[in-house]
């Protein structure tokens, strides 16, 4: 007999499961079961780009790319990037990879020596704790306070920061709060960060998706912040591209040169067919960015609205799809509250702790849903709130 | 404002109150728009689409093709008029193309339709021809598909 348990690495073994997996889990088994779950757009992806895919695919264009990504689609990106958030980048400091997730693993395993510190703001997306630990690395994290509609600020960070710290992860517009840093609530970070040697990794891949009157700034446009900053974006949630698996990254080109290593190694290149579809996305879908943008506005102030009413207090989200309600009204943990919701009305929502220990008392509400399922689904949670006595 | 029309498009009965976050005004503000768009004929009515095939109620539809002679000074309106009068028609457009105008009739049989297109829109002054298209099933109709939307595949993540 063999004995996996054994054989397995330490280091894999000890990676902290997802929280979210456990609810997907058991929401799959259950019949009639409403999800707000999904942390993915519900529209499809716009017909031009799947169209570009599929001709790339009747030219018989099946072979790898080069590495780093197609020239042409290093070089729309570059011309996205100038035209819709003001940076300057270059074909040779660009990386195409299997969406944002592989820029993050290549960004930390390219910069990460075992024992440096990782400085993670929480509640986060779940990848950033793990690849760092499977490094080597140590995870710091800061948790963010609701107070400060989840957002970082100065005094947080410097406590943070040790002669250890290698990496700072920065997670805006932010999954799961819906958070955002605006170009002001950035300058006081970057001042931070200009008197150290420590790196950014700006994952910005709900960029496209803010709301207020403000467009996303990405750190890297700040002066003296490009030299030490990595962006990380994709095609996923601005295109509504996720299956396609594409993103990309772009920082200094001694970085980018050593993520294109690995990557090598690992990947080879990211899937040829995305990658000419991405180029079509880049060149001709600004509009339709613009139209789902819109859509899910309206999504948005309905919901936060709603859940204001139900009691269900949320902070206005100004950025990605996701809205992070307090339920302290009810008195109960991120994971009986969600548990019960589950099992009472068959509703799926994700407990706030899934993306750290700072998310308890909140829960995860996507609104990458139609309207009539949003409003089914709120019908439902103001029963479960009713059975719970929080409700008249 | 426009936004407000597309949510109306597609949610008929959302409420004003619901209407309102979403397009940030106030239930007032939005129900004073309304009524300009009721007045003004931009909002022609709230219709509730029914599945007549799967209530089991026994109906039939048809498209019919008109070909028309236009008149000196009125064209096809004068035409379009007296067959938009008849409360069996529901809809009536001026076409570009192989014929001037479409009709779409709901009866209760195909022949009460056959029988209609004979008797009342053949012999009206200008009308020189009639083709009938009977709907033999539904797959969509203003943006519902008919046979249900596809399971969503997406899982939580």
């Amino acid at each position: 007999m063999m004995e996996y348990d054994k054989l397995i690495s330490g280091a894999a073994a000890g990676m902290r499961p997802s929280g979210i997996r456990k609810f997907f889990d058991i929401a799959a088994e259950m019949k009639d079961c409403i999800s707000l779950g999904v942390g993915e757009p519900d529209f499809k992806t716009p017909w031009a780009i799947r169209e570009a895919g599929i001709a790339s695919l009747e030219k018989g264009r099946t072979w790898y790319t080069s590495n780093a990504g197609l020239k042409e689609l290093r070089e729309e990106i570059c011309r996205y990037l100038r035209r819709r958030f003001g940076l300057e980048y270059t074909a040779d400091e660009t990386l195409v990879t299997v969406g944002g997730s592989e820029a993050i693993d290549l960004c930390i395993r390219s910069l990460v020596n075992p024992g440096d510190e990782v400085i993670i703001p929480e509640p986060c997306f779940v990848c950033y704790e793990p690849i760092t630990t499977l490094t080597g690395g140590v995870a710091v994290p800061i948790a963010l306070q609701a107070a400060d509609k989840f957002k970082l600020t100065a005094d947080q960070l410097r406590a943070a920061i040790t002669p250890k710290t290698k990496l700072l992860v920065l997670p805006f517009p932010n999954n799961p709060t819906g958070g955002i840093m605006t170009r002001e609530e950035l300058e006081p970070i970057a001042r931070v960060l200009r008197e150290t040697d420590v790196i950014v990794l700006s994952d910005e891949i709900y960029a496209e998706l803010t709301y207020g009157d403000v467009r996303h700034c990405s750190i890297a446009a700040l002066p003296g912040m490009k030299e030490r900053t990595v962006v990380v974006n994709g095609f996923s949630k601005a295109y509504a591209m996720t299956g396609w698996r594409l993103g990309y990254a772009c920082g200094p080109k001694p970085v980018i040169d050593v993520m294109t290593k690995v990557h090598q190694s690992a990947i080879m290149c990211a899937p040829t067919t995305s990658q000419y579809a991405a180029v079509t996305a880049l060149k001709n879908c600004d509009a339709d960015i613009e139209r789902m943008r819109q859509e899910y506005d309206a999504r948005r102030r309905f919901l936060v609205a709603r859940l204001n009413k139900l009691g269900l207090t949320c902070f206005e989200p100004e950025g990605a799809f996701y809205a992070f309600p307090s339920i302290a009204a009810t008195g109960m943990t991120s994971d009986a509250f969600a548990t019960g919701l589950l099992n009472s009305q068959r509703v799926a929502v994700v407990p706030g702790t899934a993306f750290g220990a700072t998310g308890e008392g909140h829960v995860r509400i996507s609104y990458a849903y139609s309207l009539n399922h949003l409003a089914e689904a709120l019908r439902r949670i103001e029963l479960y709130l009713k059975e719970l006595g929080v409700r008249a | 404002m426009e936004r407000i029309l597309k949510i109306l498009e597609e949610n008929a009965r959302i409420s004003l109150e619901d209407l309102a976050v979403m397009v940030n005004d106030t239930p007032e503000g939005v129900a004073a728009r309304l009524d300009e768009y009721r007045a003004a004929g931009v909002i022609r009515g709230f219709h509730t689409l029914v599945d007549w095939e799967k209530a089991g109620v026994p109906r039939v539809q048809a498209i019919i093709e008109l070909r028309v002679t236009p008149k000196r000074d009125c064209g096809f309106d004068e035409v379009a008029a007296a067959v938009a009068n008849f409360e069996e028609v529901d809809s009536v457009m001026l076409m570009s193309g192989g014929y001037d105008l479409c009709v779409v009739m709901t009866g209760r049989s195909f022949q009460e339709i056959a029988l209609f297109v004979a008797k009342r829109l053949s012999p009206l002054d200008g009308v020189l021809s009639t083709t009938t298209h009977f709907v033999l099933h539904t797959y969509k109709k203003d943006g519902v598909l008919y046979g249900g939307e596809a399971a969503d595949e997406r899982v939580i993540s």
